[in-house]
C-alpha cells in the first residue's frame, strides 16, 4: 500500500473542481487510458490575464486525481504568467509530497497546465518536439532531460518515477543512462535526433489505429454482422480479435490482411503487420 | 491507524488467508512448551519428529499422495523453484522449458532469469490463453520437444481463478517423456485433488492461501521421479530440504489440510454462491463491467471484473474507506507501470485492463458482507467515472 499523506487523500476522496469549463479559453489533455491515467484540464483566463476558473477531469489513481486536483486550487485566481512558472514540484509540495514512485502524476498535472496555456495563447509546446525516447509511454528527451534537471534526478529508476519513461518495456534503458549522464554533467539539452524526423510513439500509433477502425473498418464489417476490436499494438505488430460473424468465418484470413492491414498501413504507417489474436 | 479483523470485509483470500483458530490451537504447544529439535537424539526433542509426520500424513491424505512424497518448504516460491531447478539439473542434456504466459511471478521469473542469466542456455516456450483464460491444448502438445526437460502449468489462476486441464497435461507431457510441475497454491483446498490418478511429477503448494501461517509451503515429489535439492544442508525431509524444520508452521499447515478438506464441499456450495451472487450482482448493477476468465472452469471463491474507464488503485482506496479488501490488476497497485501481465495475455482491452478488481472469499465471507459491498460497489465506480475524461464519451 502506498503512503499517502493526508492532503492527497483529503483531495481523492473529495476531489475539488471536477468537471470542464464550457468554452473554456484553455485545454490540456495528457496521457491516455494505454497509459493508466490521462488528465483533462480546461482554464478560464480573464482580460488581465488571470485565471479565474480550472476544471479537471482525470482517469487514473488516488495521486493523479489528487494532483489534478489540488492544481486547480493552486491555479485559481493564478497570473498566467506565475502559472507558466509552476513546476511538478509545486504540485507535489502542495500535497505535502507523493510517494517517489508517483512522482510521474505531478509530472502529468504540469504537463496538462502546460498544455492548456499553450492552447490559449497558440503556442506549440517544445516539449513534443523532441525525440521520443520511451516508445511505450511516449515520453521525449526534452520532457526528460528537463525532469532530470528540475527535480535533481540521479537515476534511470528516478526518472521512470517522475516521468515513467523505462517503465514499460525497457528498452531505453541505455539512452535513459545516456541522458542522465550528459545532463547532470551540464550538457546542453539538444534533442538527440534529426528535427523534422519523428518516429511514431506506441500511444499515437495506438490512437491512430483505434481511430481508423472505429471509423472505417468496423462500420464496414458491421454490414456482414461482424465485428471487431483491437487487442494489441507491440512495435509494427498490430493484434486484433475478429468477432461476430468475422470469428470462424473462412474468409477471415483475407478480410484481416487484404481489408484491416491494408486499410491501416495506408491511413497510419506502411510498416505495420496486423494479425489475429487466438 | 490500526484496522482490526473484526472491522474489515476480507475479500482477498488468493493474497493471504486468517489462519484457523483450529490450526493455532494445534501449533500452540509447538511454539511454547515443545521447542526441542525433531533431530535431537533425545525423546524431548525426537517426539516432534512423530508430530511433523502425522502433519506429512495429513497433507498427503488432502493430495492423495504418499506422506513419503511430501516435502516441507519455506513457501510455494521456494517449491516452484525447486521443481523446476531440480528437472534441469536431473536432465542435463534437456534446456527447454514449457510453461505458460500467465504464470505467478514465482515461476515466471525463474523462467525469464533461466533465459536470461544462462546466457540463453536454456530456452521457454510461454503457451499463450484465450481470451476466456484457457488454454489450447493442441497448442500445448505441439510444443512438447524432445528436448524439453518440465513443463510447469499453474493448476489455478492467482487472479482469474481459470484452471488448466493439468492433469490432461499432465498425461501428455509423460507419453513425451517429459516431467510436469503444477503451481497448485491456489488450487489446493478449493478442489478435489487426487495426485494418485494424475501423473503430476511435482506440485506446489503454500500454507498461508489455505488458512495455515506463513512460511510455510510443501514441494510434492512423485516417487521415483528424478530429484536433485535446491537447499542443500542437513539430513532433514530425507536429505531433500536441508535446514532445519519449522515445526509450529508444519504442524499448522497439517492441521490446515484436514480443515480444508472437511470444508471442500462447503467452499463449492456455500462459497460459491456467494461468489457467483456477487459476480452477479454487480455485473448487473454496474454498466460496463465485465467479467474476467471463463465462467465456468474456475475457482469456486474467485471473481475478477474490469470497471471500464476507471483505474484499480482509486477503486481500491474508496472500498479501503469502506474497509472492504480486494485486489487490483491496474499497474498503478502493482508500483510497475503496465497492467497485470495476465490481463494482457488474456487480451482485456486498455479500457478494462487498469480497472480490474480481484474478490477472492473464503469460508469465513458471509451473506451479509456480499450484501454490504453490493449496496457500496456501484456508488464508487459511478463516483470515479464521473471523473474520468473517458466517460462522458459512452
Amino acid at each position: 500500500m502506498w503512503e499517502y499523506t493526508d492532503k492527497v487523500q483529503d483531495h481523492f476522496i473529495n476531489p475539488r473542481n471536477v468537471g470542464e469549463i464550457e468554452n473554456a479559453d484553455g485545454v490540456g489533455n495528457v496521457g491516455s487510458i494505454a497509459c493508466g491515467d490521462a488528465l483533462r484540464l480546461t482554464i478560464k483566463v480573464d482580460e488581465n490575464q488571470v485565471i479565474t476558473d480550472a476544471r479537471f477531469k482525470t482517469f487514473g489513481c488516488a495521486s493523479a486525481i489528487a494532483s489534478s486536483s489540488v492544481l486547480t486550487e493552486m491555479l485559481k485566481g493564478m497570473k498566467l504568467e506565475d502559472a507558466k512558472k509552476l513546476t511538478n514540484d509545486d504540485i507535489a509540495k502542495a500535497l505535502g509530497g507523493l510517494p517517489k514512485e508517483k512522482m510521474h502524476c505531478s509530472v502529468m498535472g504540469r504537463e496538462a497546465l502546460e498544455a492548456a496555456i499553450a492552447d490559449y495563447t497558440g503556442a506549440i509546446l517544445p516539449m513534443a518536439q523532441g525525440e521520443v525516447v520511451c516508445e511505450c509511454f511516449g515520453v521525449t528527451d526534452l520532457e526528460i532531460i528537463r525532469a532530470i534537471r528540475e527535480n535533481s534526478l540521479t537515476s534511470v529508476e528516478d526518472i521512470t518515477n517522475f516521468t515513467k519513461a523505462g517503465g514499460g518495456c525497457g528498452k531505453c534503458e541505455g539512452k535513459l543512462r545516456g541522458l542522465l549522464a550528459e545532463t547532470v554533467e551540464g550538457a546542453p539539452a539538444q534533442p538527440t535526433g534529426t528535427a523534422g524526423k519523428k518516429r511514431m510513439t506506441t500511444l499515437e500509433k495506438i490512437k491512430k489505429i483505434e481511430e481508423v477502425i472505429e471509423r472505417e473498418i468496423k462500420p464496414t464489417l458491421k454490414k456482414d454482422d461482424g465485428d471487431i476490436r483491437l487487442i494489441d499494438v507491440d512495435g509494427d505488430f498490430v493484434t486484433v480479435s475478429l468477432r461476430g460473424a468475422c470469428a470462424g468465418c473462412h474468409s477471415s484470413r483475407t478480410t484481416l490482411k487484404e481489408y484491416v492491414e491494408k486499410k491501416l498501413r495506408e491511413q497510419v504507417l506502411d510498416t505495420l503487420i496486423v494479425e489475429e489474436d487466438r | 491507524m490500526t484496522i482490526l479483523p473484526e472491522q474489515v470485509i476480507y475479500m482477498d483470500n488468493n493474497a493471504t488467508t486468517r489462519i484457523a483458530p483450529e490450526v493455532l490451537e494445534a501449533m500452540t504447544p509447538y511454539l511454547t512448551q515443545f521447542y526441542g529439535n525433531p533431530s535431537s537424539m533425545h525423546t524431548f526433542g525426537g517426539q516432534i519428529g512423530q508430530a511433523i509426520n502425522q502433519a506429512r500424513q495429513e497433507v498427503a491424505d488432502l493430495l492423495g499422495a504418499d506422506a513419503g512424497e511430501i516435502v516441507f518448504t519455506s513457501c510455494g516460491t521456494e517449491s516452484d523453484s525447486t521443481a523446476i531447478l531440480s528437472a534441469l539439473q536431473s536432465y542435463p542434456e534437456k534446456n527447454h522449458v514449457v510453461t505458460t504466459r500467465v504464470e505467478h511471478p514465482a515461476v515466471k521469473n525463474l523462467c525469464d532469469n533461466l533465459e536470461i542469466f544462462t546466457g540463453r542456455k536454456y530456452h521457454v516456450t510461454r503457451l499463450p490463453v484465450e481470451a476466456d483464460g484457457t488454454l489450447d491444448l493442441q497448442r500445448y502438445r505441439e510444443c512438447l520437444k524432445d528436448d524439453t526437460a518440465i513443463v510447469s502449468a499453474m493448476w489455478a489462476n492467482n487472479e482469474t481463478g481459470v484452471l488448466f486441464p493439468v492433469e490432461e497435461m499432465a498425461d501428455i507431457a509423460r507419453q513425451r517423456g517429459v516431467l510436469f510441475h503444477t503451481d497448485a497454491v491456489q488450487a489446493v483446498g478449493k478442489i478435489p485433488i487426487n495426485l494418485k490418478e494424475t501423473a503430476i511429477d511435482f506440485l506446489s503448494l503454500s500454507g498461508h492461501k489455505l488458512h495455515a501461517p506463513k512460511g510455510v509451503g510443501v514441494l510434492y515429489v512423485r516417487k521415483g521421479t528424478p530429484f536433485v535439492p535446491f537447499m542443500n544442508g542437513g539430513h532433514q525431509e530425507q536429505g531433500r530440504r536441508g535446514g532445519t524444520e519449522n515445526v509450529a508452521s508444519i504442524i499448522g499447515l497439517g492441521r490446515a489440510c484436514r480443515l480444508v478438506a472437511e470444508k471442500m464441499e462447503e467452499e463449492n456450495t456455500r462459497v460459491r454462491a456467494l461468489r457467483d451472487k456477487l459476480e452477479e450482482g454487480l455485473l448487473g448493477s454496474i454498466p460496463k463491467s465485465l467479467l474476467n476468465g471463463h465462467k465456468t472452469e474456475r475457482l469456486p471463491n474467485t471473481a475478477n471484473i474490469s470497471f471500464e474507464y476507471v483505474e484499480g488503485e482509486a477503486i481500491l482506496l474508496h472500498m479501503n474507506q469502506h474497509n472492504i479488501c480486494a485486489s487490483s490488476g491496474s499497474a498503478c497497485t502493482s508500483g510497475s507501470l503496465e497492467p497485470s501481465h495476465v490481463l494482457r495475455a488474456m487480451g482485456v482491452p486498455f479500457t478494462a485492463a487498469h480497472g480490474s478488481i480481484r474478490f477472492s472469499l473464503s469460508i469465513y465471507n458471509t451473506e451479509q458482507e456480499v450484501d454490504f459491498v453490493l449496496a457500496t460497489m456501484p456508488a464508487i465506480i459511478a463516483k470515479l467515472r464521473a471523473l474520468s475524461p473517458f466517460w462522458e464519451d459512452n
